[in-house]
């Protein structure tokens, strides 16, 4: 069989692959056609879920259930920590308790009204921030790292600027609009369909099948999600509610729709963890930072972890940095886009700042100096890499001709400043595998179990498998979304789109050269010699027979080849970085924050498709606004009740927010020849430091915990 | 379906608003104009239009967030109007015209609003989408040319988590400059 070269075609020869396509699903999606898992019909159901943010239940009444019309099922959690004669002991307010199916929405919520639950209320501690009151109650423990690096004290000691704060970022929550949950149906009393709102298609089959309650053969369960409504980071598991899903779907004997009341989507299905720090600082009076002294804490719920990778990027020669985690009662933490990276940016980049400002000197200044003399393992890129994103971030944004320093700015009312920050990211592609069927007309079919969280999957598998044969986007069609599929890796961590493009690419060559093969048999040319260009299969310019023709030649069946990866030869890499910066106005008289400008420089590899990729930026830049300014998971400490928790009070911004929004990719040749690496995490990490930054430059004083709400400011104001 | 005499907040509410003062109570059929067809639904005097529309009629494009209704996933026009299904009772919408973002597509054929989304791509993972194209259809109706402020106020009744503000600002400029 001819060999074919795996590698992405040159980068002027691509007409499809790293091009701005439009994406395939846009229509389906934005004209209301496209299915979620929400909008499967079933009996509907309302979760009973606990007021209480520690407690114990002592017990649970169903019996009123059945004076109330429309109820079909109804489901217990089973327990969780069985002692004695208490079913639950509940860790966080919105545990969910019980669940009742319903004919109407209505009649399931008069039904989760009418159990009758008796619990015994427990202390409990939900304050984030209060290493003492914590430590007071035995609710604070070391974390997982203690670090020292050189001589921390001696350096600070003999530097020419030390500067010291304290720095904060709090918890915020996933928030996915389309709440967790799923509509299952029962094929028999051994087969189950499950339409599940997941980032993890392929990965959620057999939890399903294994839960004591459903107790079935894998093979016998099927997950599909063609589309999901958000996940960021919150979407890999069944979850206990999906199972009582199903659960519920079998007593009912009917399909059931299980989806999270916004209060528990926000509360109980996924939280990004605070952090806060008491930092130390020391530089060189030229700006080279030399020393770092750290002390970090924070709250990743019940578990009492804390954020690690601080300090973040940049790694001064001598640094400190010890850890206390604080167990809390709050909803858990799941992996939140960028795990821990935006809270370390924010408690790195925002005292760079500061130290900048205690030198007197320009911030760019300070970071440009300092990624080239970093002397840890964090830089993703080259230092050159990032020295030249920033010089063409501060071009886009006229920073050298903008920037003054603090209270400097001419400015009356409203008071202008710039920020900035930087970041790192891996986005490696997943594992993952897909098969492509050529039919005998030459039209192109392609499966996998994969999933499109909104970065275009689909799309962008289209381009690269249309790419790889020469044909149009509208001669492949994309199958994706069922765990029936040739498996492919959960959609975290910046994995998917260099772990479907691997595998789908290597496998349209195999396909080509195998169709090639049979091109030369037929025609008898040599199939080396052989490309397709769109319409015809060609030899050195000259036209051997068309694409039709070509696939004819693989007989009634046609042909499928299977792709894997990933593989390390060349398709995909890993590594990224990006700066970003921000030109806001504030308002001190009430502390509202205006975006005028916002600037993000990015480096991702090989680019599959910039419209999507840009999209992914914008994205982020906008949830950077959110958690930079306004968004805040708030826990009463006198009621341990998350009191923000809907769309009304957790304010997310809205589309006259934003301001203007600037994104540029870093893309010369090298970049382009490194392969295909993860975007959606990077983009999300710097911009609240930037914010916050830009803010301390506009307002002459540093406003220390994130998000940088207008009383916060009001304070940090007042205060100075 | 059950008969119920829970009084709802809501009557009171219709009533003022229609100059009805029949008292509803329990299931009741109705006629609603949806997409320009009469269709019969059977509600109760606390049915929302977003749980007629999306239970009863199959029009899942209006979504349901589990929230207290200010996100505008579930916008719809009614007489023209963008509004809120999920705060609306479905016994308002009776003897309106209610479009939901379905009309917007035949087949291929598709509204501008919606191909300028994909242009700009104004989309990611696609849930607040439907919502966001009615509010955005609505408000070109009633602001042919609006400016690039204009805009952004007029469509802050929509939240979108995934962040697709500027493509929606763009698909609305453009379409106000060419006249939608």
């Amino acid at each position: 069989m001819v060999e074919l070269k795996v590698d992405w075609k040159p980068r002027d020869e691509n007409t499809v692959f790293h091009h701005p396509i439009e994406r395939i699903d846009g229509v389906e999606k934005a004209s209301g056609f496209a299915k979620y898992s929400t909008d499967y019909a079933g009996l509907h159901t309302r979760l009973l879920t606990s007021p209480h943010a520690h407690a114990k239940i002592t017990s649970i009444d169903l019996s009123p259930l059945k004076d109330v019309a429309g109820v079909k099922a109804a489901y217990v959690f089973p327990q969780r920590a069985p002692d004695g004669d208490t079913l639950f002991e509940i860790n966080w307010e919105g545990t969910p308790i019980a669940a009742v199916a319903a004919e109407t929405p209505a009649q399931a919520a008069q039904g989760a009204k009418a159990i009758k639950i008796e619990y015994e209320v427990l202390d409990h501690f939900v304050d984030e921030d209060d290493l003492e009151a914590a430590a007071a109650r035995g609710l604070s423990k070391p974390g997982r790292r203690e670090s020292v690096d050189g001589d921390p004290d001696a350096a600070i000691k003999n530097a020419d600027v030390v500067h010291k704060g304290h720095y904060g970022i709090h918890s915020i929550t996933h928030c996915c609009l389309e709440p967790h949950g799923s509509t299952c149906a029962w094929n028999g009393d051994d087969k189950l369909d499950v339409q599940l709102s997941t980032q993890n298609v392929s990965g959620t089959g057999g939890q399903f099948a294994g839960a004591p309650e459903i107790g079935i053969d894998a093979a016998n369960v099927t997950v599909n999600c063609e589309y999901i409504g958000g996940g960021f980071g919150s979407k890999f598991a069944a979850d206990e509610w999906g199972i009582a899903c199903a659960a519920l779907a079998k007593q009912a004997g009917r399909p059931v729709q299980l989806h999270l009341g916004r209060r528990a989507e926000l509360g109980v299905a996924g939280s990004r963890p605070s952090g806060f720090a008491d930092v130390t600082i020391a530089a060189k009076s030229d700006g080279t930072i030399v020393a770092w002294d750290s002390h970090h804490w924070g709250t990743n719920g019940i578990k009492g972890g804390t954020v690690s990778q601080v300090p973040y990027v940049i790694q001064p020669e001598h640094r400190r940095v010890r850890t206390t985690g604080i167990v809390t009662n709050t909803g858990p933490a799941r992996a939140w886009r960028a795990p821990n990276h935006p809270q370390a940016c924010a408690l790195t980049c925002t005292v760079i700042d500061d130290l900048a400002a205690a030198l007197g000197m320009d911030p760019l200044d300070v970071f440009l100096k300092n990624v080239g003399i970093s002397t840890g393992s964090q830089l993703s890129n080259p230092a050159e890499v990032y020295q030249a994103e920033m010089e063409t971030a501060a071009e886009l944004m006229d920073w050298r001709g903008k920037w003054k320093g603090r209270g400097q700015w001419d400015d009356s009312g409203w008071k202008r400043g710039l920020g900035m920050a930087l970041h790192t990211w891996g986005g490696r592609a997943g594992g993952g595998s897909c098969t492509i069927k050529v039919h005998p007309d030459g039209t192109v079919e392609t499966f996998a179990g994969t999933q499109d969280i909104g970065t275009g999957t689909r799309t962008c598998i289209a381009q690269v498998v249309a790419e790889t044969f020469g044909l149009p986007l509208s001669a492949v069609q994309v199958n994706i979304g069922s765990n029936k599929y040739p498996p492919s890796g959960p959609s975290g961590g910046s994995t998917t789109i260099g772990g479907v493009s691997g595998p789908h690419r290597r496998a349209a060559i195999d396909a080509l050269g195998r169709i090639f093969d049979k091109v030369a048999a037929k025609y008898d040319v040599d199939a080396a010699q052989l490309s397709a260009d769109g319409e015809n299969v060609v030899a050195g310019g000259k036209t051997v027979c068309t694409w039709r023709q070509a696939a004819g030649l693989l007989g009634p069946m046609g042909l499928e080849v299977m792709g894997e990866g990933p593989k390390n030869d060349g398709l995909t890499s890993a590594g990224v970085g990006g700066v970003q910066m921000v030109d806001l106005s504030v308002d001190p008289e009430t502390g509202r924050v205006r975006i005028n400008k916002y600037v993000a420089v990015q480096d991702i590899g090989t680019i599959v498709n910039h419209q999507l990729a840009k999209s992914q930026v914008l994205g982020a830049m906008i949830q950077c606004i959110a958690y930079g300014l306004s968004e805040e998971r708030i826990m009463d400490n006198a009621s341990g009740r998350f009191i923000n928790a809907n769309l009304r009070d957790y304010k997310l911004p809205r589309i006259g927010d934003i301001g203007e929004l600037v994104v540029e990719f870093y893309e010369p040749d090298e970049q382009y020849n490194k392969g295909v690496v993860g975007l959606g995490e990077p983009p999300v990490i710097s911009g609240g430091a930037a914010i916050a930054n830009a803010v301390a430059n506009a307002i002459g004083v540093r406003v220390p915990v994130i998000p940088l709400t207008p009383k916060r400011i009001l304070d940090a104001l007042a205060s100075a | 379906m059950a008969a119920t005499a829970v009084a709802t907040r809501g009557e009171p509410a219709v009533a003022a608003q229609d100059g009805n003062t029949n008292v509803v109570s329990g299931a009741k059929e109705i006629t609603l104009n949806v997409n320009g067809e009469d269709r019969k639904v059977t509600v109760e005097p606390r049915t929302s239009l977003l749980e007629v529309l999306r239970d009863q009629l199959g029009l899942t494009g209006c979504k349901d967030l589990q929230d207290i209704y200010v996100d505008g996933a579930d916008t719809v026009m009614i007489d023209g109007k963008a509004t809120y299904a999920g705060t609306t009772f479905a016994l308002q919408a009776e003897g309106k015209k209610i479009r939901t973002v379905e009309s917007l597509r035949d087949g291929r054929s598709i509204d501008p609003v919606i191909a300028g989304f994909v242009k700009h791509d104004g989309l990611q993972c696609g849930y607040c989408t439907p919502g966001f194209v009615v509010a955005t259809r609505a408000f070109l109706e009633q602001n042919p040319t609006a400016s690039l402020e204009e805009i952004r106020k007029g469509l802050g009744g929509n939240v979108c988590r995934c962040g697709t503000y500027d493509g929606i600002t763009k698909c609305a400029l453009e379409l106000a400059k060419g006249g939608a």
